[in-house]
């Protein structure tokens, strides 16, 4: 399973280096190095841990938080409010605390909240949105905090939330949740590779 | 095993139990407090809420280790405020209750509902009690109460 | 949940006898008549006794009134209205009377039904006139008593909250006339009140255990603590009726706090393993580290998309007879182009009462005590006393204040009782607490059976159904119960048509027949029962007819009704009046549906929209006849919750399906009925003024809101519904 997922990233990276190519061709920055390819690879492999459950279920487009593998929406009607973090009677840290309860399968951290609207990365849909639109999202300081890119690395690198997603718990069930498809470790690589080589993202298909 | 002093209705409580036992069981078979009530276990119906600092929270999914020294208010405690009291009066004005074992949950929502939001709109109450299942399905006598615990608030 | 009682009435005569308690002040009681000897004794004073109770009416030194509840308190509000119509009778201080639930005992059996139960929508209707009688006897006694004492007529006497008036100014309270008004004869006939002297009667009057429930005082079943008690929860099989293969139970006993783990049988001809500890946490943690191996062979697994292909088969043929009036050849001379053929399918439904289900028992060897929150305390108690090899009579039994129930509480075969009672004996000496989880009870059976029903619709060329085919499919639900010889007749189940096969619509060609086929799935009556599904098909396709017809749907259904189906016209004029002056703004409809059930005519309009791909439920009109209203607040509000449960049904979460005989559906995850932002915003209730004797309340406002909403629907996109529950709209 995960040497199919891994391979389709391979296929989906060299597909987006190619379309960066072309598009880029044409452009006035006509100056496709070497890093700048290695930047896209890198950032197909981001966008394969961005778009797994454990970190899209809370980059929403809508009113409301998902869960499970199948980024069903989130049971009891929990709802996003207007920070982000519920509605008082029904705030996120209603259950979820500073950390997994794994007796109970609940997962927690630190200050557990939803991504605000500018940062989802799916649609009203709940389709996940396109390499190309996450990757200028993401990089969109008018929408991501006003991170650059070393800001962003040091996000992936240390943020508690973004953490979260290696070590997201038990399942109420008692069973592991699902992690996503690279460890910590290579996600922050590949996120220095794709800030090193200036942040490139695919051309919009 | 491990001992635990917690705060609860302003009154510190010393337990000793499994630090994985959730709040909603230490209140209930430690504590004797069997106002909360247990509906689901997994979150998904609040019977369970109480406030932990004053975070409507349910309690049957927070570990008991995971509360430290926040305090905690219980539907046996919650009549001592002014919005916890109204709460409850209206709830009774209003008859709002018929088999009850969903209230101690609906009123303690609501009491956090309307400590932030005094005077809640229709989508306010919808969304803030979004989490509290009645199987009787008493909504309808909730919203009441709730708009006329609001008014007697102010 | 019962719906035709009278074949079960035990017919028994009853007579009271008074006595005075040591403590001071009356107890009046009452017995069953068995003959015509012990009638002789009836003034006698047997020895007092603790069990079984006997009493009714307890009026205390310090005046209040405590009035025995002879059915379970589950939300209905019978705790308040049958102590209101005793005290309306007795003419006692409503700010004194306290309602207790009456434990198991011969005398609070349901007059009517023969057990102590509560079903069939019928507290009020068949308690109605015998706490009228109780009332009115004591308080001729009270009056004698005092008419004695000052030496006056007692026609001369008059009395008002707990206190007899006498004509020259004299007053004395009950509590002081207590004593002497246990030496006073019964009387063997009694004049009960006009409805204009009614002073509780008729009123809204606020329940008596809303404090209690709104402060966590009020304790339910599962919030009982004895001295000693431990916690039991039992791994049940994951196919209904499976066995345990081999377990081990090593990392179980190794949580502090297990005190037994053993193999116990349960339901179905299948066997579970017991955890039993000091308290619930330990006890569920231990069940999750079992190591069970299961025994799958020879039972059925289940699969509810293979059941559906089945029953859609089988909905092609003709089943056991239901109804049949006219020719059945009728619809086939109907030009096809005038011919509706609709298929419609409903899931199994939980009824997942906000209290998981549990039961107390302690067993001490010649005797035991159990504490339940039952819908049959009869057949509960004698469950628990054959597990234990006992007399019924040595199994005291206290009625706990329940956290809904929805039928789930009455279950003929008492598989939570006998599993508790099975614990208990292994467990002799100690109290034990079966708690059955939310996952045991989700996934656990006992459900609305699923149904598929097929109509064929020959319409007449004045619109109306001229010819009317319908098969219905699904599993009977009294089948091998003690109901079945009542409720069965020529392997028809009577549940599973009821609303169909009677309805109150005119159709000349008319044939009805169901099919029961056998499956391994525990089913049960679901509020409602029968008319969950039966009242869906029906008012939908009348709707349906109605908007071929271009007809006005309350029009087309008056047009259809039986001259003297007087509860539904009634309802329909106060519908109609009530919701006549209805603006609607663009893009919400108005859907209507009236159906009768449990002799009380209800009818309904909402005011729907759709809303993030929901539908909205803006408002809700209910007009309701149910004979004379004895609380009219309770009955608002039965009508206005009625209807979010009934809700249940169409919320995309409201399913039970199985695969490989497994239920797929956890808790209230998977299983999720209707919350706030489902009900409707707002629900008015109307209720239609009668002197007729009081009917059911509690069934009644299910039926009609599914079909209201989904004609609304209908009217919104030009879709039909025929699938519940609504996933897409």
């Amino acid at each position: 399973m995960s040497r199919i997922r891994s391979i389709a990233l391979l296929i989906s990276a060299a597909l987006a280096c190619v379309s960066f190519m072309l598009t880029a061709g044409s452009a006035t920055r006509a100056e496709p190095s070497v890093s700048a390819m290695q930047g896209l690879s890198a950032w197909e492999q981001v966008y394969s841990v961005l778009t797994h459950p454990r970190c899209i279920n809370c980059h929403t487009a809508t009113s409301y938080p998902q869960q499970g593998d199948d980024r069903h929406r989130h049971f009891a009607n929990a709802v996003r409010g207007p920070a982000n973090t519920g509605v008082p009677g029904l705030n996120c840290s209603s259950c979820h605390q500073k950390a997994n309860a794994d007796s109970t399968g609940v997962p927690g951290g630190h200050n557990w909240h939803l991504a605000p609207l500018s940062m989802k990365w799916q649609d009203e849909n709940d389709r996940p949105l396109s390499s190309a639109m996450v990757c200028r999202s993401l990089k969109d300081r008018s929408k991501n905090h006003n991170l650059d890119g070393p800001a962003l690395l040091k996000h992936h690198e240390e943020e508690a939330l973004v953490l979260w997603a290696w070590s997201p718990g038990r399942r109420p069930d008692g069973s592991m949740r699902t992690l996503p498809p690279l460890t910590h470790a290579e996600f922050v690589a590949a996120t220095r590779r794709w800030v090193e080589a200036g942040m490139p993202c695919p051309a919009e298909r | 095993m491990a001992t635990y002093r917690l705060n609860i209705n302003g009154r510190q409580r010393e337990v000793t139990t499994d630090p994985s036992t959730p709040l909603l069981w230490v209140l209930r078979e430690d504590l004797k407090m069997t106002g909360t009530k247990y509906g689901c276990g997994i979150s998904a119906c609040g019977a369970c809420t109480v406030h932990v600092d004053g975070v409507a929270t349910r309690s049957c999914v927070v570990p008991v280790s995971m509360i430290d020294d926040r305090p905690i208010v219980t539907i046996e405690g919650i009549g001592a405020d002014p919005v916890g009291r109204a709460v409850q009066n209206a709830w009774i004005d209003k008859d709002v209750v018929q088999c009850g074992y969903c209230q101690s949950g609906q009123i303690m929502s609501a009491v956090a509902l309307l400590k932030r939001r005094p005077d809640p709109t229709d989508l306010n109450i919808d969304e803030s009690m979004g989490g509290n299942l009645c199987r009787c399905a008493t909504y309808v006598r909730i919203r009441e109460a709730i708009k006329s615990a609001a008014k007697q608030v102010k | 949940m019962i719906s035709h009682t009278k074949h079960l009435s035990l017919n028994r005569r009853t007579f009271l006898r008074v006595s005075s308690v040591a403590a001071g002040g009356l107890l009046v009681s009452l017995y069953f008549h068995r003959g015509v000897a012990q009638e002789a004794q009836t003034q006698t004073q047997p020895p007092p006794k603790v069990y079984p109770p006997d009493a009714f009416i307890r009026i205390t030194p310090d005046g209040n009134i405590v009035i025995q509840v002879n059915r379970l308190e589950f939300g209905q509000g019978v705790h308040t209205a049958l102590p209101m119509v005793l005290a309306d009778e007795l003419d006692a201080d409503w700010t004194h009377v306290v309602a207790q639930l009456a434990p198991a005992a011969e005398i609070y059996k349901d007059p009517v039904f023969g057990i102590q139960m509560v079903g069939g929508s019928g507290s009020i209707a068949h308690s109605f006139q015998q706490y009228r009688e109780l009332g009115a006897k004591t308080r001729a006694m009270l009056v004698a008593a005092a008419a004695n004492r000052w030496n006056v007529s007692p026609a001369q006497c008059r009395t008002e909250a707990s206190v007899v008036f006498g004509p020259g100014g004299q007053k004395a309270s009950y509590a002081d006339l207590a004593s002497d008004a246990a030496r006073q004869a019964v009387p063997q006939t009694v004049r009960l009140k006009n409805a204009s002297e009614f002073r509780l009667i008729g009123k809204p009057v606020r329940r008596l255990d809303s404090k209690p429930k709104c402060d966590g005082s009020l304790k339910f079943g599962l919030d009982l603590d004895l001295p000693g008690m431990k916690v039991a929860v039992v791994a049940h099989p994951p196919v209904f009726g499976a066995k345990v293969k081999t377990f081990d139970d090593k990392e179980a006993r190794a949580i502090e706090g297990v005190r037994e783990v053993f193999q116990i049988p349960v339901n179905l001809g299948g066997t579970g393993v017991a955890v039993v500890a000091d308290k619930f946490w330990p006890a569920k943690q231990a069940r999750d580290l079992l190591k069970i191996e299961w025994d799958l062979s020879g039972v059925q697994a289940a699969d509810t998309s293979e059941l559906l292909t089945r029953y859609r088969q089988l909905a092609t043929t003709p089943g056991h007879v239901a109804a049949t009036r006219g020719d059945e050849k009728a619809l086939d001379q109907i030009p096809s182009a005038n011919r509706i053929i609709a298929e419609f399918e409903f899931p199994y439904l939980a009824h997942a009462p906000m209290e998981p289900l549990n039961t107390t028992v302690r067993f001490d060897g010649d005797r035991a005590e159990t504490w339940a929150g039952s819908q049959f305390q009869t057949f509960d108690q004698m469950a628990i006393a054959e597990v234990l090899g006992l007399t019924p009579e040595r199994v005291s039994f206290h009625t706990e204040m329940a956290g809904g129930g929805f039928g789930r509480r009455a279950v003929t075969d008492s598989h939570i009782q006998r599993e508790a009672a099975v614990i208990a004996k292994r467990m002799r000496g100690t109290p034990v607490k079966l708690i059955w989880t939310r996952e045991d009870d989700v996934q656990g059976g006992y459900y609305r059976p699923m149904h598929v029903h097929r109509v064929e619709v020959g319409i007449g060329p004045d619109g109306l159904p001229a010819a009317w085919r319908h098969v219905i499919v699904g599993q009977s639900i009294l089948a091998g119960t003690p109901f079945a010889p009542f409720l069965i007749k020529n392997g028809l189940d009577e549940t599973a048509v009821e609303g169909a096969a009677d309805t109150h619509y005119v159709i000349p060609n008319f044939h009805v027949s169901a099919h029961h086929p056998t499956v391994n799935v525990p089913v049960l009556w679901w509020r409602s029962v029968g008319h969950t599904h039966t009242a869906f098909v029906m008012e939908t396709l009348i709707d349906e007819l109605a908007t071929h017809a271009k007809i006005d749907p309350i029009a087309y259904r008056r047009k259809l009704l039986k001259p003297d189906s007087h509860k539904l016209r009634r309802t329909l004029d106060l519908l109609e009046s009530k919701t006549a002056n209805w603006r609607l703004p663009r893009g919400r409809a108005k859907g209507i549906a009236c159906h009768e059930s449990f002799d009380t005519g209800v009818a309904c309009a909402v005011e729907v929209s759709i809303e993030n791909k929901r539908s909205k439920i803006h408002r809700a009109t209910v007009a309701v006849d149910c004979g004379m209203a004895v609380n009219p607040l309770t009955i608002e509000s039965q009508f206005q919750a009625g209807i979010g449960f009934g809700l249940t049904q169409l919320v995309s979460g409201g399913a039970i399906t199985l695969k490989n005989g497994r239920v797929e559906q956890r808790n209230f995850d998977g299983f999720a009925p209707p919350y706030i932002v489902d009900a409707p915003v707002d629900i008015d209730v109307h209720i239609v003024p009668s002197t007729e004797a009081p009917t059911g309340c509690g069934e009644p406002p299910v039926p009609v809101i599914a079909p209201a909403v989904v004609n609304a629907l209908a009217k919104l996109t030009g879709k039909r519904y025929r699938t519940l529950p609504l996933i897409n709209i």
